[in-house]
């Protein structure tokens, strides 16, 4: 254990030494997530805002024939404009979210008293027109039953007859669920950074140290090369960790200045967050460098480590994606899967809810133990003959 | 003392099989210099890399001070030092830094690392780059750095792989004379080279190697002799059967 030690103050002292590893471990890898990010939800939310604030523009086909209608819908802030001639056309090209047309028996079918019609031309598919459909449909509907209320006191009825159920509705959503929702995104950038931290480490201590003819005289000492590899790996772990660490501390910043609280969203990355979140992050940038030193040790050059490693960077994007855009209870058992038990607590613990501290250490073991597998393995390449050749 | 007993090592197989050893069998002993001469291919770096361990012989023996390189390969390296056909150096340390860190290596502590790395400078003249980041040395000083860091340990047996090789004239004469002191120090020194001259100006003992075959294990003396060649040059030529390959 003694060697690991000394290959592993080496290898820092070394690294520490490298401007480009250092400005990759300190400042680019902590910061790319945190800028992505930052820019992701300030459009959002500046979008989200400027559909709820603005005034809504709505072409109207017919606006003649139900003066009363639209001076409703002025009074919620609808701005009416004269309509296309052809709706259907308007709204397929998208020159219109969403198009009125009021038909002209609609006066007569209102004095008669019988259900008048107006038409909503819209494409439900066009994801960008849907807060303006919805903004108008409740527009209207609101309307439509203050006028049925209207009519039931002239006749000397309740409203509340036309209304035999209602609806309360009680959102259990928490300020923080509604944000861990939003950032589920969050813990691949976590998971991001100790991949970029690692890579320089897992490329300079394999790939690299043969391409710099450094492997060979190394390997002639008398120190078993799982003790090299041990040390080696400790090297990269720490300066992964060190970098989603730096990646944590950005976040939180940057959390205090996203406008989250706009959307009606609370996110606390605290004291609390870090130690929980590291904890489950440190065997997972283990198995993470034993990864990336497994790869980087197949590759004939360093240009080619890159490469390689490059690619296994979008590997975690994989759960990332699954777990936002398939919605599904966390269950137990998914901590114990590496990657994915990660991405589940990360988003709990954003959400600020509390995962109870079996599944934590269920997490733990299992991804360190998928850490010395990996560990093994890498040492099994490491042990052959061809690693150590430089061409 | 090294011992080498019919050592073979092939690579790749099918009809991409490399003969590179095919029974080679020598004795380095103590007190002298021997020298491994052959041409580019020949099987040297092959021989020396199954000696100091970094790779395993698919047949035949290493011992070194008696202890079977197979059976224990880690005091096999203890004993050892080797200044290997790749010899980078760390860059971003300095040649002092390098040095060490193999001292740390070997389990020296840092008292006798100091000394011997003094020493080691000393013997190779190299105070003006110790305390330099090794980036950018020039060849000798890159291989005064890699000798000094490979004798850190003070070990008994020292190996070679073409040491000269990438030196200038000063250097070379600089690389034979500190052979000669290691050789008066009572070490066992093996170095390979494909350079005659070099081997004929130094060595107590030659072993020539063509096609991963030894083709004579004899002094200076008693190779012309064998040969029936006054010339040490044409004498090699004729055991080898080609000059290819060689430098004289
Ligand atoms: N790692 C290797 N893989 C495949 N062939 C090799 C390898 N190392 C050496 N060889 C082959 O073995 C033969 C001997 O090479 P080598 O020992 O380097 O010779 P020398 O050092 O005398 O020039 C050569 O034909 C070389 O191509
Ligand atoms: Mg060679």
């Amino acid at each position: 254990m003694k060697s690991a030690l000394i290959v592993f103050l080496k290898e820092v002292r070394e690294n520490l030494r490298d401007k480009r590893t250092v400005i990759n471990t300190l400042i680019t890898g902590p910061l790319m997530g945190p800028l992505i990010f930052v820019m992701l939800i300030n459009t959002m939310v500046s979008r989200e805002l400027e559909k709820a604030e603005a005034p809504l523009k709505l072409p109207v086909i017919g606006a003649e024939h139900a003066p009363n209608l639209i001076e409703a819908l002025r009074q919620q802030r609808i701005e009416i404009q004269p309509g296309p001639a052809d709706a259907e056309r308007a709204v397929r090209e998208q020159d219109a979210d969403v198009v009125l047309r009021i038909p002209p028996r609609y006066a007569e079918s209102w004095n008669k008293g019988e259900a008048a019609q107006v038409e909503l031309v819209f494409d439900e598919s066009q994801r960008d027109a849907q807060s303006a459909v919805r903004r108008l449909q409740g527009a209207l509907e609101g309307y439509g039953q203050r006028t049925g209320a209207l009519r039931l006191l002239a006749r000397g009825l309740s409203p509340s007859v036309m209304k035999p159920v209602v609806v309360a509705e009680r959102d259990q959503s928490t300020p923080q669920s509604r944000s861990g929702q939003m950032f589920g995104i969050l813990p691949y950038f976590f998971i991001l950074g100790a991949l970029i931290g690692g890579m320089a480490l897992a490329i300079d201590t394999t790939a690299g140290e043969r391409e710099r003819q450094s492997l060979e005289p190394l390997l002639a000492n008398p120190v078993p090369r799982g003790q090299i590899l041990a040390g080696k790996l400790a090297t990269t772990t720490a300066f992964s960790m060190t970098t989603v660490l730096l990646s944590m501390l950005a976040f939180s910043i940057a959390s205090r200045f996203l406008p989250t609280d706009k959307l009606g969203m609370d996110l606390h990355i605290g004291l609390g967050f870090l130690a929980r979140g590291l904890f489950v992050m440190l065997p997972l940038a283990a198995l993470l460098a034993g990864l990336q030193t497994m790869v980087a040790a197949f590759a004939k050059s360093y240009r080619e480590a890159q490469t390689w490693l490059g690619l296994l960077t979008f590997v975690p994007a994989i759960p990332t994606m699954l777990l936002t855009v398939l919605p599904f209870k966390p269950l137990p058992w998914m901590y114990a899967v590496p990657l994915m038990g990660q991405q589940i607590a990360l988003t709990r613990f954003l959400r600020g809810e509390v995962v109870n501290s079996d599944a934590l250490v269920l997490c733990f073991v299992c991804t360190t133990l998928a850490a010395l597998a990996a560990y093994f393995v890498t040492a099994r390449i490491y042990r052959s003959e061809r690693l150590a050749i430089s061409a | 003392m090294i011992e080498v007993k019919d050592l073979h090592k092939t690579f790749g197989s099918g009809t991409k099989k490399v003969v590179a050893v095919d029974g080679v069998s020598f004795t380095a002993r103590d007190g002298e210099i021997t020298g491994l001469l052959g041409p580019n291919g020949a099987g040297k770096t092959t021989t020396l890399r199954c000696l100091y361990t970094l790779m395993q012989p698919n047949s035949g023996q290493v011992l070194v001070d008696g202890i079977d390189a197979a059976a224990d390969p880690l005091a096999v390296r203890r004993s050892l030092g080797v200044l290997p056909d790749a010899r980078g150096l760390y860059k971003r340390l300095t040649a002092r830094e390098n040095i060490a860190y193999f001292g740390q290596l070997h389990g020296l502590d840092d008292a006798t690392i100091r000394m011997r790395s003094d020493a080691a400078i000393r013997a190779l003249e190299m105070d003006d780059i110790a305390d330099r980041r090794t980036e950018g040395f020039s060849q000798g000083q890159r291989v005064k750095t890699a000798i000094a860091r490979a004798l850190v340990h003070d070990p008994k047996n020292v190996i070679l792989d073409e040491p000269t090789n990438g030196l200038d004239v000063m250097a070379t004469r600089a690389m034979r004379a500190f052979l000669k002191q290691l050789k008066n120090e009572g070490r066992c020194v093996l170095f390979s080279s494909h350079i005659m001259q070099e081997v004929a100006a130094l060595c107590d003992r030659i072993v020539v190697i063509a096609h991963g075959r030894v083709v004579a294990d004899e002094s200076p003396d008693a190779l012309r002799a064998q040969t029936g060649e006054a010339n040490l040059e044409d004498a090699f030529v004729k055991l080898i059967g080609t000059d290819e390959g060689l430098a004289a």
